[in-house]
C-alpha cells in the first residue's frame, strides 16, 4: 500500500462484519434452503473396501413410502459424459482411472458410493436405501500405502497393473557428491498419519433444474464454485453457460471442499433426469467416508551436513496414498510441498522423489496445509535429529543454518521475497522464557519426577498464495492462479465488492471491506460482499492455499486503483484542473494548494451514475474490475515453541504452552489474524497428539466417528501466546503473504519435537503420530527394558 | 443421523412407564437419552418404542434416609455434581458426577440413565460398585431392591426386566471414609479409557477396608478385588504393590485408543494414585 495513504482501518480488529448473522442464526447453509416440490436423496455405500458388484436390485427400495426413483451405478452409466475430473496430472505418464459418480462394477473403498434413492422426505430416502439389495463379491484389499506399493499387492485398478499412480521427482545441485562428501548424515523416516477434516458443516447439495431450456442451479457446501461450474459441465455433458453454481453460507472445508464430489455431480444429473430439484444432506458419519481425508504419507528424510551441523544438502523420498481414486488435486497435494523440504535453511544439494500409490481407502486430497505441514514436519524433526548428532541445542542448529538474505532462492528453486527467521525466532524465546523453561525440566530431571517437560521448535516457512499461473501450467495443474476483483460504486454513495475468492469462516467480508474503506474513503459498513454465486462472481479460482487475500486481496487492491483514476478523471473534468494537480487522500481529491477545493470518490461515482457532466468518451458508471496474476508465491514464516508435559508413568502428554510467531506480512485485521492462527495451530496439535484415521485389516474405518476419531476441544489446549514479526511482501502492495495454513504447518513439527526432547533422557529419539499415552508409554517402557 | 421411525410416548408416571414398557416387544426408556439417542441415531438400536419418562420430576432429588443418601433415577449429573447433601454425605459421587461428558452431557443426562444402559466406560457404575450401593427398581410386580455387585451383568446389560425401571439410587454416607476417583482419558469429554473409584476406611494409620471400584476394565464395572485385599489391614506402604494387583481378573477391551496391556498398566497406576488420594482426604 502506498506509504502515502491512510491507513483507517487497515491494521486495526475491526468486529467481524459476518457474526451477528452465524450467531443469531440467519445464516443460510445449504441444508437451510427448502425449494417447492424439493425431494432427498440418499446414498447406498458400499461396506466391503473392494469389491466386485454382481448385482443391485432396487426393487424393494421402489416399494418403500415415498420413493421417486432408484437408481445402480450401471442404471445412470449413459448420464455421464465425463469422469469426475483430477484436475492435476502431475506427470503425463500419470495413471488416472475413470471415477463415476456411481460405482458401476466395483466398489473400491468403504464408503464408495453403489446406489442412490430418491424419496420425498429425507427419511424416507433413508429408510428405503436400507432395503436396496446389492450382491457383492468381497476381494482381497489393502489400505496401507507402502503394502499397496509393494510387489503382488491386491490391485485397486486392474487396468494398471500396478497401484502406483506416478513418480515425481526434483533435484538440483551435486546431490551425490555432496552426501559423499558429508561428515555427518542423519536418516529418519516418518509417518504421517491419515487425518479426517471434520469441517464443521457436513458437506451438502441442492439440484435446481429448468426443465424448460435445461439450465441447472446447483446449491452446494463448496469452497470452489467457480471450478465446479467448469468441471460438473464437463461430467455431465451440458454447456458450461447453463449451469450456475451457488455456495451460500459455508460452514468450514479445510480443504475437504476443494473438490468436485460424486454427489454433487448426482444430484444434478438426478435433478436433470426427473425434472424436480433434488437435495442432499452428507451425515457426519457418512462424511467421514465419502468426503475426502488429508496425509496418509511415508516419509524419508535425509540430511547431509558438517560435523560442526551446517547442512549441506537433503535427500527425501515420499510415499503417498491417492486413496481409491484420484480426486481433484489428490496427486498434487504431496508435491505442494515438494520444494519446502529445505525448510528455511541454506544448503547446496536437494533430491525429492514422490510416489503416488492407489489403495482402498477414501481418496485423499487437500487439508489444511496440504503438503507443507508434512514438509515443515520432516525437516524440522530431522533438523532436531542432526543437532542431537551433532551436539547442538535446537536453537542453534536452527541459526547456524537460517538463510538470512532476502530475496532468496531456495535450493529447490524458488524464491523467497521476504523474511527474518532470527527474528521470529529471538521473539518466541523472549516470549517463552526459553532460558527459565530448561532451568524447570533440568530440575524435574534432577528429581526424577514423574512429570517431565519437554521443549519443541518448528522455525517453518510456507509457500502460499496459490498461486503463479506460469508456475501451476509447469506443474501440469488445469487450471491459472489468478484472481479476481470488482468495485461497483452506487450512485448513493454505498460500495460493492464483488470477490473470485469465496469465504467458509475466514472472514473474506470483513477483511475486505477494511481495505476497500480504506482506499475510497468510506466506512466499512457502507461495503458490501458479494460472493459465491457464478451468477453474481462470474469469474474466479475460489479459495484454497491460503489465496483469498495474497491473491484476490491483491486484485481488490487493483480494482480500486483503478476506480481511483476513473474518478481522478470526472473529478479533474468537473473541477477543471488537471489530474496531475489532484492530491488524493481518503476518499477525495483536493486541488493541490487549494484543499477546500475538492471532491469526494463517492461524490464522483454519482457524476457517474447521472452521466450528466463526464469527460467526452468516457463511459458512465464507477465499476471496475481487476485480475491479478501473482508473480511469485507468498512466504509466510516464523517460529512456533511448544512445551508439553509428560506423565512418565502414563504416557499422557498434554501441551501444557504454546508460542507462536508469525510473520505474515502485513495485517488487514489482528483479530482475524489471530483467530486464523488460534484454529491451525489447535488443528496441528491435533495431529501430533490426538487425530488418526485407522482401517482395520480389512478395509473398514475403525474410527467411524467423533467418539474414537479423536478431534480436540479447547480443554485439551493451552492458552495460546501469539505473537507477530512482519516483513511485509514486495511481492505485492498490499504486503500481505496469508495465514490460513500457517498454524498448521508449524505446529505438528514443534509437538512432537517437544514430545522427542521430554523423553530424550530415555534415549527415545521417534515416536508415531499422534503420541498417544499408549504410544508415548511404550517408547518409555521400550527405551528402560 | 437419523433414527429408524419409532413410536413416543410420554410417561405420566413411574407406573403409567412400566405399563408402556410391556405394551412394546421393543421398548425403551428416554431419560437424559445421551446414551439411547446417538445409538439410535446410528441405527444401531432401533426401538420400536420410546417411553418418554423426562418429566416425571418427583423422580429428581437427593435426600438423606438414614445411614444413606438416597438420589431419584432422574438426578441430573450437573445437579449431583453441585449437591450440597451429596457434597457432605457422600462427595464421591458428587465428584465423578461432575467428570462425565461435558457440560451440554451434565444438563441432560441423567444416574439413573447412565447406571441402567450399563455401560462398563460409564463413570457412575464403578462409583456405585466402591460404595456398595442399593438400586431400586420398579416393575407389574412391584419394587425391589438390588446390590450393585449384582445389578450390572454383561456389556450393556443389567440385572433389570425390560419392563422395570429405575427409580432409586441409594449410596451410604461414608463418614470419615476417604474417597477418590480417578479417571484417565485423552479428551474431556470423553468416557474413561480406565478408571477407578476407591472408598477407604482408615483407623489410626491402617487401612482397615478399601472398596475400589474400575471403570472400562471389562464388560461390566470391576472391583479389583486383589487389592481389595491387599490393602486390608495394611498400612499406607502397601499401597503400591497392592495397586499392582489391579489388573487380576480383569478383561479390558482393546481400541483404537488403548490396548488391553495398556490398560492393566493403567489400572495398576491410577488405582495406585486413587488409594493414596483418598488415603490424604
Amino acid at each position: 500500500m502506498a506509504a502515502t495513504e491512510e491507513r483507517t482501518y487497515v491494521g486495526a480488529s475491526v468486529p467481524r462484519k459476518e457474526d451477528a448473522r452465524l450467531l443469531t442464526g440467519q445464516a443460510q447453509f445449504v441444508d437451510d434452503l427448502t425449494v417447492p416440490g424439493m425431494v432427498w436423496a440418499a446414498v447406498v455405500r458400499s461396506p466391503y473396501a473392494h469389491a466386485r458388484i454382481k448385482s443391485v436390485d432396487v426393487s424393494a427400495a421402489m416399494q418403500a413410502d415415498g420413493v421417486v426413483a432408484a437408481y445402480s451405478g450401471s442404471d445412470l452409466a449413459q448420464d455421464w459424459s465425463g469422469s469426475l475430473p483430477c484436475a492435476w496430472p502431475v506427470t503425463e505418464d500419470l495413471k488416472s482411472p475413470n471415477h463415476w459418480p456411481l460405482a458401476p462394477d466395483k466398489a473400491r473403498f468403504a464408503g464408495d458410493a453403489v446406489a442412490v434413492v430418491v424419496a420425498r422426505t429425507r427419511v424416507q430416502a433413508k429408510d428405503a436405501a436400507e432395503l436396496v439389495e446389492v450382491d457383492y463379491e468381497p476381494l482381497p484389499a489393502v489400505t496401507d500405502v507402502e503394502a499397496a506399493a509393494a510387489d503382488g499387492a491386491p490391485l485397486v485398478h486392474d487396468e494398471f497393473g500396478t497401484n502406483r499412480s506416478y513418480e515425481w521427482k526434483l533435484a538440483a545441485g551435486e546431490v551425490e557428491k555432496v552426501f559423499a562428501d558429508a561428515e555427518v548424515t542423519v536418516k529418519e523416516r516418518y509417518r504421517q498419519q491419515r487425518l479426517i477434516p471434520n469441517a464443521m458443516e457436513p458437506r451438502g447439495v441442492l439440484a435446481v433444474p429448468v426443465p424448460a431450456n435445461g439450465e441447472l442451479t446447483l446449491y452446494s457446501s463448496t469452497q470452489i464454485p467457480h471450478v465446479l461450474r467448469t468441471t460438473l459441465s464437463g461430467v455431465l455433458g451440458m454447456p458450461e453457460a447453463k449451469l450456475r453454481i451457488v455456495a451460500p453460507d459455508v460452514g468450514g472445508g479445510f480443504g475437504s471442499k476443494v473438490d468436485v464430489y460424486a454427489e454433487e455431480a448426482l444430484c444434478l444429473a438426478l435433478a436433470r433426469k426427473l425434472g424436480v430439484p433434488v437435495k442432499w444432506t452428507e451425515e457426519r458419519s457418512e462424511g467421514y467416508l465419502a468426503t475426502i481425508h488429508g496425509r496418509d504419507v511415508i516419509q524419508e528424510i535425509e540430511l547431509a551436513a558438517t560435523a560442526e551441523g551446517k547442512i549441506t544438502g537433503v535427500r527425501v523420498n515420499l510415499t503417498a496414498a491417492m486413496g481409491a481414486y484420484l480426486q481433484l488435486v489428490t496427486p498434487g497435494i504431496p508435491l505442494l510441498g515438494a520444494w519446502l523440504y529445505c525448510g528455511c535453511y541454506e544448503m547446496q544439494a536437494y533430491d525429492f522423489t514422490c510416489v503416488g500409490v492407489f489403495t482402498n481407502t477414501t481418496p485423499t486430497d487437500a487439508y489444511r496445509g496440504a503438503g507443507r505441514p508434512e514438509a515443515t514436519y520432516a525437516i524440522e524433526r530431522v533438523v532436531d535429529a542432526l543437532a542431537r548428532k551433532v551436539g547442538k541445542d535446537p536453537v542453534e542448529i536452527r541459526r547456524l543454518n537460517f538463510i538470512t538474505e532476502f530475496p532468496a532462492t531456495l535450493v529447490s528453486g524458488l524464491t523467497v521475497d521476504s523474511g527474518d527467521f532470527n527474528a521470529s525466532l529471538d521473539a518466541a524465546l523472549e516470549r517463552l522464557g526459553y532460558e527459565d523453561v530448561r532451568a524447570e525440566q533440568a530440575a524435574r530431571r534432577d528429581r526424577g519426577d514423574a512429570k517431565q517437560l519437554g521443549i519443541g521448535f518448528s522455525t517453518y516457512i510456507e509457500m502460499c498464495g496459490l498461486a503463479p499461473s506460469r508456475i501451476l501450467s509447469a506443474l501440469r495443474y488445469g487450471a491459472g492462479g489468478w484472481e479476481t476483483a470488482t468495485i461497483r460504486c452506487l450512485p448513493t454513495g454505498t460500495v460493492q465488492v464483488v470477490s473470485g475468492t469465496t469465504p467458509h469462516g475466514q472472514s473474506h467480508a470483513t477483511t475486505f471491506s477494511q481495505i476497500v474503506a480504506d482506499r475510497l474513503g468510506v466506512s466499512p459498513d457502507d461495503v458490501e460482499f458479494l460472493y459465491g454465486d457464478t451468477a453474481v462472481s462470474t469469474a474466479g479460482m475460489d479459495t484454497y492455499g491460503s489465496r483469498s487475500l495474497a491473491v484476490g486481496g491483491v486484485a481488490l487492491y487493483h480494482a480500486a486503483d483503478k476506480v481511483i483514476a476513473k474518478a481522478r478523471q470526472i473529478v479533474s473534468h468537473q473541477l477543471e484542473v488537471s489530474g496531475d494537480d489532484l492530491e488524493y487522500e481518503a476518499g477525495r481529491f483536493s486541488v493541490r494548494g487549494s484543499p477546500d477545493r475538492g471532491m469526494t470518490v463517492q461524490a464522483a461515482a454519482l457524476e457517474a451514475w447521472t452521466a450528466h457532466n463526464l469527460p467526452d468518451g468516457m463511459e458512465p458508471g464507477l465499476s471496475e474490475s481487476a485480475v491479478y496474476d501473482p508473480p511469485n508465491f507468498s512466504w509466510p514464516s516464523g517460529c512456533h515453541i511448544a512445551v508439553v508435559e509428560i506423565d512418565t508413568e502414563t504416557g499422557d502428554t498434554r501441551l501444557i504452552r504454546y508460542v507462536a510467531v508469525d510473520d505474515v506480512g502485513a495485517v488487514i485485521n489482528p483479530m482475524i489474524v489471530d483467530g486464523q492462527v488460534h484454529g491451525g495451530v489447535a488443528q496441528g496439535v491435533a495431529q501430533a497428539l490426538y487425530e488418526e484415521a485407522v482401517y482395520d485389516d480389512d478395509g473398514n474405518l475403525v474410527t467411524s466417528s467423533m467418539t474414537s476419531y479423536l478431534v480436540p476441544s479447547a480443554a485439551e489446549l493451552p492458552s495460546f501466546e501469539i505473537g507477530r514479526t512482519v516483513t511485509e511482501s514486495p511481492t505485492n502492495p498490499l504486503g500481505v503473504k496469508g495465514v490460513g495454513e500457517t498454524g498448521t504447518i508449524a505446529s505438528t513439527a514443534a509437538v512432537i519435537n517437544a514430545v522427542l526432547d521430554a523423553l530424550s533422557p530415555y534415549g527415545v529419539t521417534d515416536i508415531d503420530m499422534p503420541a498417544s499415552p499408549e504410544r508415548v508409554w511404550r517408547a518409555i517402557e521400550g527405551a528402560r527394558s | 443421523m437419523i433414527p429408524s421411525a419409532f413410536d413416543y410416548e410420554v410417561a405420566g408416571s413411574v407406573d403409567q412407564a412400566v405399563e408402556l414398557l410391556g405394551s412394546s416387544g421393543e421398548a425403551k426408556l428416554l431419560a437424559g437419552g445421551h446414551s439411547l439417542l446417538p445409538l439410535m441415531k446410528l441405527r444401531f438400536a432401533r426401538p420400536e418404542l420410546l417411553v418418554d419418562i423426562g418429566r416425571l420430576s418427583e423422580l429428581s432429588y437427593v435426600r438423606e434416609d438414614g445411614g444413606s443418601v438416597a438420589i431419584g433415577a432422574l438426578t441430573r449429573h450437573h445437579d449431583l455434581a453441585n449437591d450440597p447433601v451429596l457434597g457432605s454425605a457422600c462427595p464421591l459421587v458428587a465428584y465423578a458426577a461432575g467428570l462425565i461428558g461435558d457440560p451440554q452431557v451434565r444438563h441432560r443426562g441423567t444416574i439413573g440413565g447412565a447406571v441402567a444402559h450399563g455401560d462398563p466406560a460409564s463413570d457412575l457404575p464403578a462409583v456405585l460398585l466402591a460404595l456398595d450401593a442399593e438400586l431400586v427398581a420398579r416393575g407389574p410386580g412391584g419394587e425391589r431392591r438390588i446390590a450393585a455387585g449384582e445389578f450390572f451383568k454383561d456389556f450393556l446389560e443389567t440385572d433389570l426386566e425390560p419392563q422395570e425401571m429405575l427409580t432409586e439410587i441409594s449410596v451410604p454416607k461414608i463418614g470419615s471414609s476417604g474417597w477418590s476417583y480417578v479417571k484417565f482419558n485423552r479428551r474431556a469429554q470423553d468416557w474413561a479409557m480406565v478408571g477407578a473409584a476407591a472408598v477407604v476406611h482408615r483407623d489410626n494409620g491402617t487401612i482397615v477396608e478399601a472398596a475400589i471400584g474400575l471403570t472400562n476394565m471389562g464388560t461390566t464395572p470391576l472391583r479389583a478385588s486383589a487389592v481389595e485385599q491387599a490393602l486390608a489391614g495394611a498400612g499406607a506402604g502397601a499401597v503400591a504393590d497392592a495397586a499392582q494387583k489391579a489388573g487380576e481378573g480383569t478383561h479390558p477391551p482393546s481400541d483404537a485408543n488403548a490396548s488391553a496391556d495398556y490398560r492393566r498398566h493403567l489400572a495398576g497406576v491410577i488405582v495406585r494414585r486413587a488409594v493414596e488420594e483418598a488415603l490424604a482426604r
